[in-house]
């Protein structure tokens, strides 16, 4: 077959390679690996918030005479765990700064004797007084985390010429990944003070790189792979370097490979979480709903250590406003210290949190004009040619307008909006009623600001012996299908059958640092550079022998020259360019638009609100598998779903979590999932493969704001926080928080 | 180490029970959850006891096994047909796995006061067998539950049969309130029963869980509704008595005054769907 | 009675001489080293766990082993013959029902026991039996996709 013919695997749906293992349960994620000689470890965490070590006492622990125990004072490093600054210890030494911290590791033959030994471990502590939640840290004046600031325009004098000032406060709570695979590690010493890591987890040189440093090794001492993973959602990005640090000094102190895997309840009080936001608004508009001045303040609860707020806080800052043209625009954000967990990544990375608010705040601003939540939207949209707050011009792929009214379209949302207002507002006392609610946002795709020019991520492909043009990149597959996705853009680019393309499982001795799986990168950043690399490398095969096609190219190659490796890194395109400073220029490359519109039943008895349809358009650049594009589309948001009305970490006087088992911490069962209908745009971004933009993340932005406005249409109450459970909506009620007119 | 012990008969099971603590169980979705098993001496498995399970029907009532799951009480058309309320209360105790494992028997041993069938068969006046070392009894259900998780149940007592009288003509209604729509501890549950003559409600019973310590019947509210005409000033003055009757709290699941909110608001479309026919 | 407990797994004779007490779900990972049945939760929340006892899909986090004496356990791996797949896993495959896959195993198993049992099964009693089964991935759209397409091709409908 012609190479030309060949270049048909974008756009197709062929079936994931891991799919059989997968549904027959021969795929191995860390906890079914078999190691030789593996022990097992557990982990001593602080019951207080807050307080002083006193004592450390292992001696119950070590009756068992095989128990290892080790505890910040073995460290044969720094107890730094580098993220992004060096303040996250390994282990905690004098002082706990959050409940659950790590303070002593066991490890043991058995996963029962480990168990055991951990609660023989006697700490002595002195509780402080913790500092929880964000009145608390902004009253006590605790560090900030980080902090950011855009300035567009001239915002007093947009107030000054508006017709209406609107003002709101939002807030989104805690929320939990809840990977159905809970997180895991295997650490296996190696002979000459190294030792091999392998487990679950996004970024295999994240970890590297944290035990380099923990450890003294070099990175050739240090080998990281991942194990099929269940599930990451943001929560296996930078908590992993913590287990596998763990790990690797129980196997260090023991000799003995260790592998530690969490219990669910463990896993949800000790990892990270969404930060909690409080974002305010103030909007200037005039008569008609145009935006003359958006000034929003965001503040972020980031726990105990920095790990990612600075850059959870600045996605979050760029994306405040939403995807709305605005000429006066002032963003202020904060990440304030708590005695929690440290808050840390999750799909969506800030953007969910604030365009929450924005989105609750069009809707208000909406109502106070008079018009409804389709025409603010219309109104104000970005368009070809906007300049976003960052003095950024979109000067391509803005399918905002498109977006909206393709859904608006699908579901005839004008009229059946005004019609359920109506109805509402005719009284009655039915069991129960509908609503609709829609939302509109954006999510920019790849690193924020200069993270990409900065790392300029290498890519490998190896024309090997077998003849398979092997993908080497460190973008790892949690569900997403990064595998067969790139493996469809190689295949593509040269031009041959899927099936010659082979993806290499992420192991640091095997691929190079194509950076993180995460920030909606992999198909556009690292997808993108795959492709102008196999445009190389096929171009080098066929200047070998002229004529042929591939096949026969690369088959004479092999023989006359041998295996053929090309190594490109991405290339930021011309004129972009980030300044830190002055938060102003190229954000990100490409940006995704999407709309939502779900409709729900609400029991009027019961303020139970139950998702019967949701209608989703997202502009993804281009899909390359639609049906895994849709996948992500329709997973993430039903975790936004989730995190509207469901899923709930409540926090006690003392700031101890209270829902911590899947008993009591509610995700959505099939039975709380609307049908879904997913309408895939395609605005093509440039640099990215065929076009392609991110979806990972996108979906997690629109899925809250559009439920809680259909909740709004159904019943009258405003939610301004989520989860907008049965009981804050029974509250919101009877305070007399409700649509004005009702 | 424990002693597990699985006898094939009623008399060798409560033989088993005898022993200070063994512990019975049969669909074990609560036990094996937390510390319900470590201590005990002897565990005793009672699912398969023939005594414990069939579901039969004589002239006057439906005699349930103890060990019945909730998938076969959904199963059993007949008993669905005569309770309704009872295979809707089978149909929301957890997902298909829960239901398949979960027992009668152990919804009611286990005394939760959210347990989603216990309104019910207050609602239906049950009864329960009671087998012991000394021989059988029978307790009226509503005697069953004396404390927060306290039962009537003597040391080594086994619960056998749970009998449902016959019902004259009349409405069954169910509403549970969880924390979502499936898989969910009730946050409010609540069965209605009542027979009608001539019009007006007569042998009208109440019940709800997740409102007290322990699963009740609103007596209060009963009586109000009792030789009444259902109507919709009729149906508010019994959510007012609902609401004030019950002593719910706050907890992990949901706060007091939603529960009380929630009790009033069901009791009263339950009464107005009764007096709308 | 003896403490050894004596069942079948996948159609094999096993026995078991530990604690009674121990969750089915351990003996079958652990002592059979069948992974393919995960534990997500421990609670039985989430159906990771899913076996079949006796032909009933159960959870066997919430299953002491000394409880299945006798019975017939019935695992993911044994679903399909070696190398190839049923047709419910391919049609899972293809329609995108597969994304991280530790949901996957008990999904496959309860759908499987549910087509069994009502092979005319249509979306609304799929969404139903599978209400004990948490996915985080897919949002669920996928797999009652791939299940209505099952159902459909069993029901002739489709070629």
């Amino acid at each position: 077959m012609s190479d030309a013919a060949n270049a048909r695997s974008v756009g197709a749906t062929p079936p994931r390679p891991d799919g059989p293992a997968k549904v027959t349960g021969r795929a191995e994620y860390v906890d079914d690996l078999e190691v030789a000689g593996l022990w097992f470890g557990a982990t001593v965490r602080s019951p207080h918030c807050a307080a002083d070590i006193v004592r450390i006492d292992a001696s119950r622990a070590c009756e068992d005479p095989d128990v290892v125990v080790v505890t910040a004072a073995d460290l044969p490093g720094p107890n730094v765990l580098m993220v992004i600054a060096d303040d996250w210890p390994v282990l905690a030494d004098e002082r706990v700064n959050h409940a659950q911290e790590p303070v002593a590791l066991v490890a043991a033959p058995t996963r029962e004797r480990a168990r055991r030994a951990a609660a023989r471990v006697v700490v002595e502590y002195v509780p402080r007084e913790p500092v929880i939640g964000i009145d608390a840290a902004l009253a006590a004046k605790t560090r900030l985390l980080a902090e950011c600031k855009i300035t567009h325009g001239d915002v007093a004098a947009g107030l000054a010429g508006a017709a209406h000032v609107i003002e709101g406060t939002y807030e989104t709570g805690l929320q939990e990944h809840i990977y159905i695979e809970p997180q895991g590690m295997i650490a296996i010493p190696q002979t000459g003070g190294g030792v091999e890591i392998v487990g679950s987890m996004q970024c295999p040189f994240y970890i590297q790189n944290a035990l380099c440093t923990l450890l003294g090794l070099e990175p050739e001492q240090c080998r990281v792979r991942q194990a099929t993973t269940g599930g990451g959602f943001g929560g296996k990005e930078e908590y992993p370097d913590i287990i596998a640090a763990h790990a690797a000094l129980l196997a260090l102190a023991s000799g003995r490979p260790v592998k530690i895997v969490y219990e669910r309840h463990e896993d949800i009080l000790a990892t990270t979480k969404r930060h909690p936001s409080r974002v305010r608004h103030r909007t200037g508009v005039d008569a008609d709903g145009k935006l003359l001045a958006v000034e929003v303040d965001v503040v972020l609860d980031g726990g105990a250590y920095v790990t990612l707020s600075p850059v959870v806080l600045s996605r979050a800052v760029l994306h405040a406003a939403g995807p709305y043209a605005c000429a006066n625009v002032a963003i202020r954000g904060r990440v304030v210290e708590t005695n929690s967990v440290p808050s840390g990544a999750f799909r969506g990375f800030g953007a969910p949190q604030t365009q929450f608010a924005s989105e609750r705040q069009m809707d208000k601003i909406a109502r106070v004009v008079g018009v409804d939540p389709l025409a603010i939207r219309e109104r104000n949209a970005y368009r070809e040619g906007d300049i976003t707050p960052t003095a950024q011009v979109l000067d391509s792929g803005v399918s905002a307008l498109d977006c909206l009214r393709t859904a608006a379209e699908r579901t005839d949302f004008r009229k059946r909006w005004a019609e359920l207002e109506a109805e509402r507002r005719s009284g009655g006392d039915p069991p129960a009623r509908r609503g609709i609610g829609l939302s509109l946002y954006w999510h920019g795709s790849g690193f924020t600001g200069n993270g990409e020019q900065m790392m300029r991520s290498p890519v490998r492909l190896r024309l090997a012996r077998s003849g398979l043009v092997e993908i080497r990149v460190s973008s790892t597959d949690f569900g997403q299908g990064t595998s067969i996705v790139l493996a469809q853009v190689v295949a593509d680019a040269i031009g041959i059958p899927l099936d010659r393309v082979s993806v290499i499982v992420p192991d640091t001795a095997e691929v190079p640092n194509s950076g993180p799986t995460v920030a909606s990168r992999t198909v556009m950043i690292v997808g993108g550079v795959l492709e102008k690399a196999a445009a190389e490398l096929a171009e080098q095969v066929r200047r070998h022998a002229p004529g042929a096609d591939f096949d026969e190219a690369a088959r004479c190659y092999l023989d006359e020259v041998g295996e053929l490796v090309v190594e490109k890194r991405y290339e930021p395109p011309a004129g972009g360019g980030f300044d830190e400073e002055t938060y102003t220029g190229t954000a990100y490359p490409a940006y995704g638009f999407g709309c939502d519109i779900v409709e729900i039943e609400v029991d009027l008895d019961t303020l139970v609100v139950t998702p019967e349809r949701a209608t989703l358009v997202c502009d993804v650049g281009r899909a390359i598998h639609p049906v895994l594009c849709r996948g992500q589309v329709e997973g993430g948001t039903l975790q936004a779903f989730g995190q509207a009305y469901l899923e709930e970490l409540g926090v006690d006087d003392d700031g101890h979590w209270r829902n911590d088992r899947l008993s009591t911490y509610i995700i959505p069962t099939t039975l709380d999932t609307p049908a879904m209908d997913t309408v895939l745009l395609e605005y093509p971004a440039r640099g990215g493969p065929q076009g392609a933009k991110g979806v990972g993340e996108l979906p997690a932005d629109g899925g809250a704001p559009a439920l809680v406005a259909a909740i709004e249409n159904a019943t009258g109450i405003s939610p301004v926080a989520v989860p907008a459970t049965p009981e804050r909506l029974l509250a919101a009620l009877e305070g007399g928080r409700t649509v004005a007119g009702d | 180490m424990t002693r597990a012990v699985r006898p094939t008969s009623l008399a060798d099971a409560l033989a088993a029970l005898a022993e200070p603590s063994a512990v019975a169980i049969a669909g074990a979705t609560d036990l094996m959850v937390g510390e319900g098993l470590a201590e005990a001496p002897a565990v005793v498995d009672v699912l398969r006891l023939p005594e414990l399970l069939g579901i039969r029907r004589t002239d006057t009532c439906f005699d349930i096994g103890a060990a019945t799951s909730f998938s076969r009480i959904r199963g059993d058309l007949g008993l669905c047909d005569m309770f309704p309320i009872l295979g809707q209360a089978a149909a929301t105790v957890g997902g298909w796995q829960i239901q398949n494992r979960a027992t009668l028997g152990g919804n009611i041993a286990n005394a939760s006061p959210a347990g989603d069938s216990l309104p019910v068969l207050l609602a239906l006046d049950a009864e329960l067998v009671i087998a012991g070392s000394g021989g059988e009894r029978v307790l009226a259900y509503r005697d069953f539950h004396v404390g927060y998780r306290q039962t009537a149940l003597e040391p080594g007592e086994l619960i056998v049969r749970v009998r449902m009288p016959v019902p004259s003509p009349g409405v069954q209604r169910f509403k549970k309130v969880g924390t979502r729509a499936a898989q969910a501890i009730s946050k409010v549950v609540v069965a209605f029963a009542a027979e009608s003559s001539a019009g007006t409600l007569t042998a009208v019973r109440v019940a709800a869980g997740s409102v007290a310590a322990t699963p009740v019947r609103l007596t209060e509210t009963e009586a109000l509704l009792t030789g009444a005409r259902p109507s919709a000033g009729l149906a508010d003055r019994a959510a007012a008595c609902a609401s004030s009757e019950v002593t719910p709290i706050d907890d992990i699941r949901s706060t007091a005054a939603y529960r009380r909110h929630v009790i009033g608001r069901v009791v009263r479309r339950m009464t107005l769907s009764v007096a709308g026919g | 009675m003896t403490d050894l407990v004596r069942m079948q797994v996948n159609g094999a004779a096993v026995e078991f001489d530990g604690d009674p007490r121990t969750r089915l779900l351990d003996v079958i990972r652990e002592r059979l080293s069948l992974t393919g049945t995960k534990e997500g939760c421990g609670e039985g929340e989430c159906g990771a766990c899913a076996v079949l006892i006796d032909g009933e899909v159960v959870c066997s986090c919430l299953v002491p082993v000394f409880q299945v004496d006798g019975s017939d356990i019935t695992t993911i791996e044994s679903l399909a013959p070696p190398d190839a797949l049923l047709p419910l896993q391919q049609t899972f495959v293809d329609a995108g029902g597969v994304q991280c896959g530790a949901c996957t195993p008990g999904i496959v198993l309860t759908l499987h026991a549910l087509f069994q049992r009502e092979p005319r099964a249509r979306r609304a009693r799929v969404r139903e039996a599978l209400a004990g089964n948490l996915c985080r991935c897919t949002g669920y759209e996928r797999i009652l996709r791939a299940a209505e397409e099952h159902a459909a091709r069993l029901r002739g409908d489709v070629s």
